[in-house]
């Protein structure tokens, strides 16, 4: 597509390369068929198409407004256009380029900058965000059933195993799913158990970024990204040999740190090292031969794939082989591309969004009537769970209690 | 007879705010879109290098709201340019500045779909892949599967009578159209066709499918379904030379064999589609894909003849898919080779000539020789079984003079196709893009009958105007500047 980015612009790093994307791109609107939002309002505004010629205009001089950043706000960074796009155009990446603008020109209302930064200041801290679920489940009985459904209940736990082995990977905790679906990682640690592997949990690392990230809080997204860094280096160096990550959000935010942190010189070397270690659990126990007993287990499954699974980091089947590797019997599920609506903050932020594309995910999830629902995200998961009485698990737990 | 109304364009343009202020007062804030912000990206479909802001964006929800919106245009004298998926490869959607566009994608629902009827009854913002997708649990599918079927919508498949890989042997949309509901300019609903074979009076149906939105705003069609034949096998040949794939594609329609499909794609498509699908496509100056559908027996017989053909015209390797998924891969990465293109070249340029099928070798020489003469790198990705020609000229929009190069090395294609007895669109319609070469393919006699019929349904020209069909005056000037250059394109041709 044409282009006249500014002169300015084009002196800059950024507008280089949000040029370079904006070159790649052919205009023929692929895209649009498989983006959610767009499938929900029929807009080329809430199109990645149209989102991306808002990019541009706005990079070639025109004034952005609320409009434009209305429009790049509801976009969920589902990148189900990236799988989708023939010509390969990195739309996430322009994206960001373009919500950074936006920041920097447009004013949000008061309100919302404050909703924005209560998120950013409570949800990626483990601690903070313990408390906030705490006095949620506390309070949940007072408040409206709208509200209330979207506080996840407490959950049973198995303890976590603690064995030494001398295959060693290090657990990215992943901050929400610590405290609201504690079992997952327990689960992860017993099933690396029995391959022989020693889940190191690293208790000093923290939020992988992404929140801060999705919401064009990019230094702040660096500053956690370095603070991983530091914390997994010393055991990376004494032989751990992978990152495992067992919510795919933040696996696609781990796997990015090398360009996150492209212009720091200090740590790039270490950031694209990382990333290369850092696996999705699926991908580690598809390579393993697995202990499963004998039997099949007679559960039906619709299984989700989390847009940050099958479209942020390009794994495709995995979980799937995984399941009826362990016996599980998979239900047909339609529109498997689509976006659940969770999407980090999304569901927050964007609720007139998000519920349609809940609905509409629970009825397709649970159409060939599954006994459950199994996912790879915990987003993903409580936001599923607060739409369907369906029971919404991790899928390693379902590995797991296949083999124990 | 077309974009008449310029003695009030400017009061039109400054009543932006009036007008949508006057339609705000029934319908939602959010079916309106009038600052230039949100205009912007509605300012051209899938060809981007003609732009132009429209006048408003209207995105009505109901049939009833369509035809409130054209009873007010047809009143107020404001043009309406409609508009589905905005894939549209010649500027069909172009909006014109003083006009309305009209978004049709909100029409998303499949009304009716009848499996012992094979009938689908959709709205026009229905994607042509759903019509198939919702029809397979009942062994149907609709034929008609242009390569931006996944995105593309029904009604824009009517106005530009879409084809597809498998019309060779199943027909276009107008073949597999069997009504549609249509918006007059002003405001009528009016049913053309009929879900019988033959109708009685004049065949308004046909007329109406392929007449790019100057006629009327489709906002019901209803299509007919086939049963899914009972085996499908593709196969693929990988020849040396252009012109040897160019002739292995004669000789299996000699043969007597209608393949489902029939495409070719040269080196530089078939690297582009190969990065995006990994479909194992071998390297090779050129690759048949051809499709073969029937009863078992029949597929088996000409599979046989037509790897036979391919190996006699000199195919370095036959293969056949073996598994559904292979054959889907393989017809994907065709299907997705223009866009694919993308990943070697900022910009493309689709032409879209038809030409006889024996003249394939012969008109792909005469286009490597004008790639030559231009500078431009050309891919080929086309429908060679019924000789509809898709040269992507590669180009560069940034470097200036390269797109007017561009336009002008189409341009000589388009001439080429038409001198070998061809005709400058295949399916994806003439547009504002091809409106010049309309001069070429046809005499003023039959321009006028062209006209007439625009009188006949839209007097005032408030539809669409400016596309499809050039007015006499614009010939003119045309001819007259290529006279003036000295080379008035092919003098001599005998016009049909």
């Amino acid at each position: 597509m044409q282009t006249a980015i500014t002169a300015p612009l084009r002196e800059t790093e950024q507008g280089r390369e949000a040029d370079l994307i904006l070159r790649s791109c052919v205009h023929c609107g692929f895209c649009t068929a498989t983006c959610p939002t767009y499938e929900l309002t029929g807009d080329e505004l809430d199109g990645p198409r149209g989102r991306i010629y808002l990019i541009k205009a706005m990079l070639e001089g025109h004034s952005p407004t609320r409009a434009t950043q209305h429009h790049l706000d509801r976009c969920l960074t589902c990148r189900a256009c990236e799988t989708t796009c023939p010509s390969g155009v990195r739309y996430a990446r322009l994206l960001e380029i373009g919500r950074a603008y936006t920041e920097a020109h447009v004013q949000r209302p008061a309100s919302v900058r404050l909703r924005r930064w209560l998120l950013r200041a409570l949800l990626p801290h483990r601690r903070r965000f313990a408390a906030l679920l705490w006095l949620g489940r506390r309070v949940k009985p007072v408040i409206t059933p709208a509200l209330g459904r979207r506080i996840p209940p407490k959950r049973a736990t198995a303890p976590w195993t603690r064995v030494a082995h001398t295959r060693k990977m290090l657990l990215l905790e992943s901050c929400g799913q610590a405290d609201a679906t504690p079992n997952t990682n327990a689960a992860t640690a017993r099933v690396l158990d029995r391959l022989n592997i020693e889940l190191v949990r690293v208790t000093k690392a923290g939020c992988c970024g992404a929140m801060s990230h999705h919401m064009s809080a990019t230094e702040e997204a660096r500053q956690f990204a370095r603070h991983n860094i530091d914390a997994w280096w010393p055991h990376l160096e004494s032989g751990a040999e992978a990152l495992v990550v067992t919510a795919s959000g933040c696996g696609t935010m781990v796997r990015e740190y090398g360009e996150l942190l492209a212009d720091d010189p200090l740590y790039i070397g270490k950031a694209k090292r990382i990333a290369s270690l850092a696996r999705d659990l699926s991908e580690v126990l598809i390579r393993e031969k697995l202990p499963f007993r004998a039997g099949r287990p007679r559960v039906r499954v619709a299984f989700h794939s989390p847009c940050s699974l099958q479209h942020g980091q390009r794994v495709v089947g995995t979980v799937e082989r995984l399941l009826e590797r362990a016996g599980y019997t998979l239900t047909q599920v339609a529109e498997g591309h689509l976006c659940c609506g969770s999407a980090g903050t999304y569901s927050l932020l964007q609720p007139e969004l998000s519920e349609p594309l809940l609905q509409r995910k629970v009825a397709a999830l649970t159409g060939d009537r599954p006994d459950l629902i199994a996912t790879a995200n915990v987003g993903c998961q409580l936001h599923l769970e607060s739409g369907t009485r369906v029971p919404v698990r991790h899928w390693i737990e379902l590995v797991d209690e296949a083999m124990s | 007879m077309t974009g008449n109304p310029t003695p009030i364009d400017k009061e039109i343009l400054s009543r932006r705010n009036s007008l949508a202020a006057a339609f705000r007062r029934w319908l939602p804030g959010e079916c309106v879109l009038q600052t230039e912000e949100q205009l912007r990206p509605y300012e051209c479909d899938g060809l981007s290098v003609y732009r132009q802001l429209p006048l408003l964006v209207l995105r009505p929800r109901s049939v009833e709201e369509v035809q409130r919106i054209m009873r007010y245009c047809h009143l107020e004298k404001i043009p309406v340019v409609a508009r589905g998926a905005g894939t549209g490869l010649s500027g069909g959607a172009l909006p014109v500045k003083d006009g309305i566009l009209l978004s049709l994608a909100r029409f998303t629902s499949i009304l009716e779909l009848d499996p012992a009827g094979r009938i689908a009854r959709v709205q026009p913002g229905v994607r042509n892949i759903v019509v198939s997708e919702a029809a397979s649990a009942h062994g149907l599918y609709y034929a008609p599967d242009p390569s931006s079927q996944m995105a593309c919508t029904i009604g824009g498949n009517v106005a530009e009578n879409s084809g597809g890989v498998h019309c060779l042997k199943y027909g276009l949309t107008v073949h597999n159209l069997l009504e549609v509901k249509v918006v007059l300019a002003d405001g009528e609903l009016v049913t053309l066709g009929g879900t019988s074979l033959d109708t009685p009076g004049y065949d308004l149906l046909a007329l109406f499918t392929g007449s790019e939105g100057m006629l009327g705003i489709v906002v019901e069609a209803t299509v007919k379904l086939l049963p899914k034949p009972e085996r499908i096998r593709v196969l693929l040949g990988a020849f040396n030379t252009i012109e040897s794939a160019g002739e292995a594609v004669g000789e299996i329609i000699a043969g007597g064999i209608i393949p489902a499909g029939l495409e070719m794609m040269d080196g530089l498509a078939i690297r582009a589609a190969e990065d995006f699908v990994h479909a194992g496509y071998p390297q090779a100056e050129a690759i048949l894909l051809c499709e073969v559908d029937g009863t078992e027996e029949e597929v088996s017989e000409q599979l046989t003849a037509v790897a036979a053909i391919m190996h006699r015209c000199g195919a370095f390797e036959v293969r056949t898919a073996s598994t559904a998924e292979q054959r889907q891969q393989l017809w994907k990465g065709r299907k997705a080779a223009f866009p694919a293109v993308g990943r070697i070249a900022p910009d493309y340029y689709c032409m879209d000539g038809t030409i006889p099928r024996r003249h394939l070798p012969e008109v792909l020489r005469g286009i490597t020789a004008l790639s030559r003469k231009y500078g431009l790198a050309v891919a080929n990705v086309f429908h060679a079984g019924d000789g509809n020609l898709h040269p992507l000229i590669l180009y560069d929009a940034n470097t200036p003079g390269e797109l007017e190069r561009t336009e002008a090395f189409g341009a000589e294609i388009l001439a080429l196709c038409v001198a070998h007895g061809g005709t400058i669109t295949g399916e994806h319609g003439v547009g504002v893009e091809k409106i010049a070469q309309m001069c070429i393919q046809f005499a003023p006699p039959e321009l006028a009958r062209f006209h007439g019929i625009k009188h006949a349904f839209d007097p005032a020209g408030l539809l669409n105007p400016g596309k499809a069909v050039p007015t006499l005056h614009r010939c003119a000037e045309f001819g007259a500047m290529h006279v003036r250059r000295g080379r008035l394109p092919f003098p001599g041709l005998e016009r049909f």
